[in-house]
């Protein structure tokens, strides 16, 4: 009975907080098209609303943030954005283009990358084969060009190759170039993963909590790192993280989920005077 | 770098083979092969593709297929009418070409059906895969049974479940192919089993094969990176079939009868056996498995009554001793000399 009404007081709360209804740009993305529009979008897995009126904006070259305490719906929203899942209700324009009805090989044609929780590296191959599977769709030879090894084989090898090798020294992988996959600590498979997942050439890269598992100072490399990215290929990134850190540290924009609603979004400053935020997260996260 | 190494493994690769093959032929030429195990040498050939292309779907694409040993047979009978047809009708008398064009018949048709079955079959995942794949190799054997084919002067004719039709009968429905020219020989074998490789092991350091190994590693994942799973599941599935047709043509026009039940279910085991143990995804096993397997029997000729009984007793000795750890790391050290690293690589996904 005591739990109903606190429920209920904190939606009654949740609807008074007036939640922006645009994303927060930041102001050198003001004239280019946002990479990422979601309006009113949301998932029903039999009558659970696990996603719900999830409206965002994301600019051009904005680093945003996507927090909320555990099953808040944070992955949820990848998957609803990579098209894992087909949402029920709303719609999402990447560049200005809706994505109704794509599947997951064309939402990442369109420019969506992104990285997993739970590290999904294709374990059994090298780092650099890993690399080179996310540059499959800028490789154009065939399957008979590669079996009999035409012309086209070796040169578009030879530069998928040193593509790969260019990727991976953005965080100064190159050396483990020949080694499996599975084989590396967990740091390096996140890094790996974020490599990957750059060589699909996306425009917006989504990463699922990177810096899970990693010590401070790996944190803090992963931080500059996640700017440095953002400033060389001008590319947006959204992170679901849990680390406040990195959040408060590098993200433009907040975005806080709660019960698959948004709550509250708005620069780090805001975010962490905001009353709802902190009963909802902060203070929930004191009790536990 | 990793480019060179590849290519110097697959020319130490050919390089085995055609040594082997040196070796086989010099046996049989200085007469001290037997005469059994002389007729052995193209079933050799046969199931060492056969088991190389199934790899490519068990071990490469990661799905199990249970039905391999069907497109064998309309390997084997597309090959069979193809030969007999291109000798009455396009009176083409050199053997060797005949063969040739028969297997690259028999290829084509089991690709086509390689199609038409993964559309339907590459839609499910694992065990269901399995179970629908052993369906349609058994739907294949069935129809085959019930299929005759004749050849009147130039006109071909076909006809399911009516044996009276004109002409000399080239397939006769259960009964088989009778009176087929045996025109398969070990060299066309050894090519065949050279092509094999080649196609395999160049689709696998290739875009296409990466792309097939990223699906059966995490197909979430491949997605995510813009890999079409279906488009390259069924590059795998077909390029295997097409495969096994080649071999089907070959096993077909080495018999001088061969009937629909010799690719029964058991067939598909048999390779399947082959893959499992030369160790999955590893084509050299399979190369080997299948060579030692298939003479294995003739060898325990010795035995008489008691030959498939020690035959299976040795299968579970095998399997035993190259899932043995101490075993597995004496091949490792063997074959991986001076390279600690690739030695705990692989013990690690041996795990």
């Amino acid at each position: 009975m005591t739990e109903t009404t606190t429920k209920k007081k904190r939606m009654l709360d949740t609807k008074m907080v007036p939640a922006p209804s645009h994303g927060i740009i930041p102001e050198r993305d003001y004239y280019s098209t946002p990479v990422l529009e979601a309006r009113h979008l949301g998932i029903e897995f039999g009558g659970l609303k696990a996603v719900d009126d999830f409206n965002l904006i994301i600019g051009k070259t904005e680093i945003a943030g996507l927090i909320g305490p555990n099953g808040a719906g944070k992955t949820t929203v990848f998957n609803l954005l990579t098209k894992v899942y087909q949402p029920t209700m709303g719609t999402i324009m990447i560049n200005g283009k809706d994505t109704a009805g794509m599947n997951t090989v064309q939402a990442n044609k369109l420019g969506i990358a992104r990285t997993f929780q739970n590290i999904r590296l294709f374990d059994n191959m090298t780092v650099e084969d890993n690399v080179r599977i996310g540059l499959h769709n800028q490789v154009k030879y065939g399957m008979f060009t590669g079996m009999f090894r035409l012309p086209a084989y070796w040169k578009q090898e030879k530069a998928q190759h040193e593509k790969a090798l260019e990727l991976l020294s953005l965080f100064d992988m190159q050396d483990l170039a020949g080694a499996q996959a599975g084989s590396l600590p967990y740091g390096a498979q996140r890094r790996l993963e974020i490599v990957r997942a750059l060589a699909t050439n996306p425009c917006l890269l989504l990463l699922d909590e990177p810096a899970a598992g990693m010590n401070p100072h790996e944190t803090e490399e992963l931080m500059r790192n996640i700017i440095k990215i953002r400033d060389r290929f001008q590319i947006a990134i959204m992170l679901i993280e849990h680390d406040m850190n990195l959040v408060m540290g590098i993200c433009e924009g907040i975005c806080v989920l709660n019960y698959g609603r948004i709550i509250a979004k708005g620069t780090a400053d805001e975010i962490q005077a905001n009353p709802t935020v902190i009963e909802a997260y902060l203070g929930k996260k004191k009790e536990g | 770098m990793k480019l060179k190494k590849s290519t110097v493994n697959n020319i130490i690769s050919y390089g085995i083979v055609i040594v082997a093959f040196i070796v086989c032929q010099l046996m049989i030429s200085n007469g001290s092969m037997t005469r059994s195990l002389k007729g052995q040498m193209v079933p050799i050939c046969v199931y060492i593709v056969m088991a190389v292309s199934l790899n490519l779907v068990v071990g490469i694409s990661g799905e199990l297929s249970l039905g391999h040993a069907g497109f064998m047979s309309i390997g084997a009978f597309s090959g069979i009418i193809g030969a007999a047809w291109m000798r009455s009708v396009l009176g083409v008398e050199n053997e060797v070409l005949r063969l040739v064009l028969s297997m690259i018949v028999g290829g084509a048709f089991a690709g086509v059906f390689g199609v038409l079955i993964g559309i339907p079959v590459l839609r499910l995942r694992g065990d269901y895969l399995a179970i629908v794949t052993l369906a349609f190799g058994e739907i294949i054997r069935n129809v085959l049974n019930c299929l005759y084919f004749s050849l009147d002067g130039n006109r071909l004719h076909v006809s399911f479940n009516n044996p009276a039709i004109p002409g000399t009968i080239l397939l006769n429905g259960p009964n088989g192919a009778k009176d087929v020219d045996k025109i398969a020989t070990f060299p066309v074998g050894f090519v065949l089993i050279l092509f094999a490789l080649f196609v395999v092991l160049n689709l696998v350091n290739s875009r296409s094969g990466r792309a097939i190994m990223a699906t059966r590693d995490n197909r979430i994942a491949a997605e995510a990176m813009g890999i079409n799973v279906t488009k390259y599941k069924m590059m795998a599935f077909v390029t295997a079939a097409v495969l096994a047709g080649m071999a089907g043509a070959l096993y077909g026009l080495n018999f001088s009868t061969v009937a629909a039940s010799k690719f029964k279910f058991d067939t598909s085991i048999l390779v399947l056996v082959f893959v499992v143990l030369g160790g999955i995804g590893n084509i050299w096993g399979s190369i080997i498995a299948a060579a030692l397997l298939t003479v294995l029997p003739e060898l325990l000729r010795a035995f008489a009554d008691y030959r498939m009984l020690v035959y299976a007793i040795v299968l579970i000795l095998v399997m035993l001793a190259t899932n043995n750890p101490f075993i597995r790391s004496l091949f490792d050290r063997l074959i991986h000399r001076g390279k600690p690293a690739a030695q705990a690589q692989r013990g690690g996904a041996a795990e």
